[in-house]
């Protein structure tokens, strides 16, 4: 840990007892704390709290939501601070906020401004082809992953959360159920393995074999896992949670359907009572049309291959 | 009979104290609808954000069942979000809750994540222990019959009433089980309530 760092995490307060800011353990604790919820993507103050009231865990502030990052081309970058700022002023759960792969100036900008999490996110154009030193932030880090190699290696870089990376923008759930689904079958591979066979793994995953074993042991990640990337409805998040999912983020899912208020309200329902199908028939039923959607063979970019 | 302890599972970190309590030996149930209550001798609200598990409390009558399961004699411990949603007055919000703790309490009052933290705390009964404080509330005033078991900066952080107990810290983060130990042999006393 460099001096910066440690300088920060050691204040005392006046009581003479020692107050530790900036932890792994403080950071991890957030995501543990959004389990079982839905983080919502938000363009704006009205949109933030309409998310808010419909049961959001968490927002994640953008310029806009990935679908019309899809349409729109170009370099997608970190939102205008004085939109986050915006969105942070209007409600009382936490906020996210997104930056460029490998962007530290962004993700810097975004800890000055005091966002909740940052999702170090290949939704936006990447500034790079390494990821960012996250352990070097007080900020806590979110970052996608389409499979334990790549979740691991977010981890050790210091991410306190990981999210599938799904197909952002499409509103189609193959993606993202191909990744927890990759990401459960390469868990399970690691009971059998020697610790001769372990050590190879972690060679072949590029990661620190103490990650490694910590997944073998747990049987999941060594942190909060959510699905991401193509959610679209109350049974979308139902299946991803079936899956052993934590939780959920919904994009474009909310904002494009054609009732945003009694959509988010029926996933958060779903991702809660997510085991319970009657249930989830009952809160499905008259929402209207969910977002149109996007087929995964006729997208001329994948998110998904940025950062690895 | 065993000791059957439930944690509400609307959304938070409800995990961590179900493992907890299996530390602790007693029997466990994930609470997510007003069913779910049947069999439990106390409940732990986990952490979590208040807003949203009250609003999912009230939409299938569940806390309602939860004051009345209270009133006849359910022991209930709030961690965080819990306390909040235990307390009786919410300074600055009109958000649901179950109003069984006669406490004012100020949600986020340390500030966002980044000023979330660790710190020693001691407490009555129990010692030194380990406070993880993540966005937390801060209690701001204690009403009669409310006892506080341990304080931070002068500001309460753990506090009891008879069988409700409500911390603004994360014990269930720790892997020091004292406090849900304290919790369960709360569970077990049985408090005549209202008598």
């Amino acid at each position: 840990m460099n001096q910066k760092v440690y300088k920060f995490r050691q204040i005392v307060c006046r009581r003479g007892f020692k107050i530790q800011k900036g932890t792994f353990l403080l950071k991890k604790g957030l995501a543990e704390m959004l389990k079982g919820g839905v983080i919502m993507d938000v363009v704006n103050a009205e949109h933030a709290k309409i998310a808010e009231k419909a049961g959001a865990v968490a927002v994640m502030a953008l310029e806009r939501v990935p679908a019309d990052i899809r349409k729109a081309g170009g370099v997608a970058r970190m939102a205008d601070p004085l939109k986050i700022k915006e969105i942070m002023s209007s409600v009382t759960i936490p906020v996210m906020a997104k930056c460029r792969i490998g962007h530290i100036a962004e993700a810097r900008v975004l800890e000055a401004l005091g966002v909740d999490y940052i999702d170090e996110s290949e939704v936006l154009t990447p500034a790079d082809d390494r990821h960012i030193s996250k352990q070097d932030f007080k900020v806590p880090f979110v970052c996608g992953a389409r499979n334990l190699g790549e979740a691991l290696r977010r981890i050790s870089e210091g991410a306190a959360m990981i999210r599938t990376k799904g197909e952002a923008g499409t509103g189609n759930i193959i993606e993202a159920v191909k990744h927890i689904r990759c990401i459960n079958e390469e868990i399970d591979l690691l009971q059998n393995l020697s610790q001769k066979e372990l050590n190879e793994k972690a060679k072949e995953y590029r990661v620190p074999f103490h990650l490694l074993l910590a997944a073998k042991k747990l049987k999941r990640l060594p942190v909060v896992n959510f699905a991401a990337g193509g959610v679209a409805t109350p049974a979308d998040a139902a299946l991803m949670m079936l899956l052993g999912c934590d939780g959920i983020f919904v994009g474009s899912g909310i904002f494009k359907s054609q009732k945003p208020y009694e959509t988010a309200k029926a996933v958060v329902e779903a991702t809660t009572h997510f085991d319970r199908p009657q249930l989830i028939a009952k809160i499905s039923a008259g929402l209207g049309e969910p977002m149109k959607g996007l087929d995964i063979k006729e997208l001329e970019i994948r998110l998904q291959e940025r950062g690895n | 009979m065993m000791t059957t302890i439930g944690v509400l599972a609307l959304q938070g970190d409800f995990r961590e104290h179900i493992e907890m309590l299996k530390k602790c030996k007693v029997n466990t149930a994930e609470i997510r609808l007003p069913e779910d209550l049947k069999d439990i001798d106390g409940l732990i609200i986990p952490g979590g954000e208040s807003t949203v598990m009250g609003n999912l409390m009230q939409r299938h009558n569940l806390g309602r069942e939860i004051i009345k399961k209270h009133k006849s004699g359910m022991a209930v411990y709030g961690t965080c979000a819990g306390a909040i949603l235990l307390a009786k007055d919410i300074l600055g919000s009109r958000q649901p809750r179950l109003n069984l703790l006669d406490i004012s309490i100020k949600r986020n009052d340390y500030g966002r994540q980044i000023d979330s933290f660790e710190s020693e705390l001691k407490i009555e009964g129990i010692g030194n222990f380990s406070g993880i404080f993540i966005r937390a509330p801060v209690i701001e005033k204690v009403n009669k019959g409310v006892k506080v078991l341990s304080r931070l900066n002068s500001k309460p952080v753990l506090v009891q009433k008879e069988n409700v107990l409500a911390s603004t810290f994360h014990p269930e983060l720790t892997r020091d089980k004292r406090v849900h130990e304290y919790f369960v042999r709360l569970v077990r006393k049985k408090f005549m309530i209202g008598v």
